[in-house]
């Protein structure tokens, strides 16, 4: 890994490193940060990464000229180059296979699938040969890369484009699965996982591309399996990540005033799971929820409330409640909100933590 | 019609392999091919290298299916009758080329000079892959049809971008181009000009179902047409062709012109694997038609009708084969040696904390099923 990762100029301040759409730092940026969103925060986590390590590429469908779909490759591919940041056919398979291909001979692809429905045909390439590599050779073959997915929905997006695909890769030994909640968050852990020598499936909440945050992107802060506590609270545990982190503030912040004091935690790494930071919480406070907008049944969730089950059993005052998207095929524009976590349905569900 | 044929490339014989006899240095007889459409003949010694590591690529290969047969491994893909593409494709690699080899390519993986044992891991159980891929420039045996074409186009644009001189010699089966990843990967490579060269073995059969289910194009070579990629069709029982077509197909990819697809037409001529019953799809006549059709007897001829083979060399080379068979029979006969301890270390870069308490908990229950010293 080269040494500039970690230094102040890689962390997006230098004149140059600015990601267009982005507001441009001036001197005192380092300062008083501007308000940034979270694409354009990952295209500067993309830029710094490709400036800091020569044998990052950055590749997919409509990448370079484009920008990406959501604008999140923007002015990469005039920056750094056509060897450096390109079109590929449009083939989803053909893109995993042959970044796996460039990792084995030394480059740290970081590759875009368009949608999350959209990375099932790369299922195999996925499953089959990024996650098992390391593993098939006995740690002779490494794999540092990153699949960035868009995922999940609230967006209005017609159908294949609002897929929260988690529970395929969290199930798979070899893959690393994370998704940011909040831009800064998501510069870093990008950072982050483009350094990682693991594969790395990258899950961007679509819906949170345009949220803004005003703080300082740098890869400084909890390594990338490491959970956050966005809020902290004593009574109840909300579990959060993605694009259902704000959501869980929000109720939160509602709760507060029902007398519940919740505390929120940001997962960041699905997997690993930091069962540390999840079991510590949940000692405390005695009820925990866990919220994503995947379809319950086999999700996610019911991973982390099986494992608080074992590990916190005796410090439960009630059952580890799930708030989760319902178990149909994601919805139309037009029903999607009937089917995605809202604060109000996290609310009854803390109401209903037998608080007697 | 003359569409098709001004849009056909022109491959290093100017033949597309459209419904072309396949091309031919040494004929069934050992008599020179009549049909040899530009190829190169290799030079003696390279005939005779050629002759010999079939031989021994054969005992190996023969000594498997034996060890199988006792129970030592646990599958084997043999691929007798395709010995001219193993040992001919992998011989006509350079030193820092790659092979992309699948699972019924042992005998290539030997030729390129993977010790036997380790060759063999995958198929007798101790591990997935046996070797360091980086130590012979070979990727793991690859048991995912088709999968790993994108992995070698990947891994040669990747030469490209980092300006190495490297090819990447990708080994398919007939059934494997019906994948959608062979699309993919010619596509690829073609739009990319990787430095690949894509070797087809038409040995008649994805298990069961024989090409004519499996295609209608009129050859397998006919594909490269429509990626814009030259092709050759080549006879794949004749080592000399099939060495002087990828040499050719290495020296283009080298030079910066891209990918070049052939098919070599060839013969399975065990069934599937050692579990399979080919009595239930084919003709006894048509497989004894093809083993009559031996690549090594063919070379043989060849190379006694000039002088380069006389009965003492023959001879030596047979106690070579045996010396080797003996080796790989008594090496391959050791009991396996195996840590349950080493199944959580590779999984990532470094062991989850759950995946260390799964490790413990597993070395713990070993420990408490073995009697312990003073229980015994
Ligand atoms: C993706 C995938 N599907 C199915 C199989 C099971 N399978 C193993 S070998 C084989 C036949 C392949 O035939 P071919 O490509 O002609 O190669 P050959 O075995 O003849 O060398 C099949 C169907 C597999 N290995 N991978
Ligand atoms: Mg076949």
């Amino acid at each position: 890994m080269t040494t500039a990762l970690h230094s102040p100029a890689a962390a997006g301040t230098a004149p140059g490193d600015t990601a267009p759409g982005d507001t441009a730092p001036g001197p005192a940026a380092a300062a008083r940060p501007a308000p940034v969103t979270m694409a354009a925060a990952l295209n500067r986590a993309l830029a710094d990464s490709l400036a800091a390590d020569e044998r990052v590429v950055v590749f997919g469908e409509d990448v370079a000229t484009l920008g990406g779909v959501f604008r999140v490759t923007d002015g990469l591919a005039a920056r750094f180059g056509p060897a450096r940041v390109f079109d590929t056919p449009l083939a989803e398979s053909g893109i995993v296979g042959t970044a796996i291909g460039m990792a084995m001979n030394g480059l740290v692809p970081v590759i875009e699938m368009q949608f999350d429905a959209f990375a099932y045909p790369a299922f195999e390439q996925v499953t089959s040969h990024l996650a098992k590599l390391r593993n098939r050779t006995r740690g002779r073959v490494s794999l540092p890369v990153v699949v960035r997915v868009p995922f999940g929905g609230g967006i209005g997006g017609v159908e294949h484009h609002s897929d929260s695909s988690e529970a395929y890769y969290a199930h798979t030994p070899g893959l690393r699965v994370v998704s940011p909640g909040t831009p800064a968050d998501a510069y870093r852990l990008l950072r982050q996982s483009i350094e990682c020598p693991d594969p790395v499936i990258f899950l961007e909440p679509k819906r949170r591309y345009w949220g803004k945050e005003t703080a300082a992107l740098t890869t400084a802060g909890p390594p990338i399996e490491q959970a956050l506590i966005r809020r902290p609270g004593t009574n109840v545990t909300l579990i959060a990540y993605g694009g259902m982190v704000s959501t869980a503030v929000e109720a939160a912040e509602a709760a507060a005033g029902e007398g519940w004091d919740v505390e929120v935690i940001d997962l960041r790494s699905l997997a690993p799971l930091d069962e540390a930071t999840l079991t510590e919480s949940v000692r405390r406070t005695g009820r925990a929820v866990v919220v994503h907008e995947a379809q319950g049944f086999a999700g996610y969730g019911a991973e982390i409330a099986a494992r608080l089950t074992e590990q916190c059993f005796y410090h439960l005052e009630a059952p580890v409640l799930r708030v989760t998207g319902l178990d149909i095929p994601y919805p139309p524009p037009y029903l999607e909100h009937f089917h995605l976590p809202s604060v109000d349905r996290i609310l009854d569900a803390i109401a209903s933590l037998e608080w007697e | 019609m003359t569409l098709l044929a001004d849009s056909l490339m022109t491959a290093p014989s100017g033949d597309p392999g459209l419904a072309a006899a396949p091309l031919q240095l040494i004929d069934p007889a050992g008599q020179p091919g009549a049909n040899r459409g530009g190829l190169e003949l290799p030079a003696p010694e390279t005939l005779s290298d050629l002759h010999r590591r079939m031989v021994l690529g054969r005992a190996f290969d023969v000594q498997a299916t034996a060890l199988t047969k006792q129970g030592r491994l646990a599958v084997y893909p043999s691929s007798r009758g395709q010995d001219a593409c193993q040992v001919g494709a992998v011989l006509a690699l350079r030193d820092q080329d790659w092979l992309f080899p699948t699972y019924r390519d042992s005998v290539a993986i030997f030729t390129r000079g993977v010790d036997a044992p380790e060759a063999l891991a995958l198929l007798r159980g101790d591990w997935h892959c046996g070797y360091d891929p980086y130590q012979y420039r070979v990727a793991p045996h690859c048991t995912p049809l088709a999968t790993s074409a994108l992995h070698a186009v990947g891994f040669a644009h990747a030469a490209t971008l980092k300006g190495e001189d490297l090819v990447a010699l990708a080994m398919l089966g007939d059934g494997a181009t019906s994948e959608g990843d062979t699309h993919e990967a010619f596509n690829f490579s073609a739009v990319w000009k990787a430095p690949v060269v894509f070797l087809v073995q038409n040995n008649g059969y994805a298990i069961s179902v024989p090409l004519a289910k499996q295609t209608a194009a009129p050859t397998l070579a006919a594909k490269g047409i429509g990626y814009g990629m030259p092709s050759l069709l080549i006879d794949g029982n004749d080592a000399a062709a099939v060495y002087a077509a990828v040499r050719a197909g290495v020296e283009r990819a080298a030079s910066g012109a891209g990918p070049l697809l052939i098919e070599a037409v060839t013969y399975r001529a065990e069934p599937h694997t050692n579990a399979d019953d080919d009595t239930r799809y084919r003709d006894r006549a048509e497989v004894a038609a093809w083993r009559a059709r031996d690549p090594i007897a063919r070379l043989a001829a060849y190379l006694s009708a000039r002088g380069l083979l006389d009965e003492a060399g023959a001879a030596g080379l047979a106690e070579e084969a045996e010396r080797l068979a003996a080796s790989v029979r008594e090496r391959l006969s050791e009991d396996v040696s195996v840590d349950p301890g080493e199944l959580f270390d590779h999984v990532y870069a470094r062991p989850t904390a759950a995946l260390r308490r799964q490790r413990a908990a597993l070395l713990a229950e070993i420990a408490d099923a073995e009697p312990g010293e003073d229980e015994r």
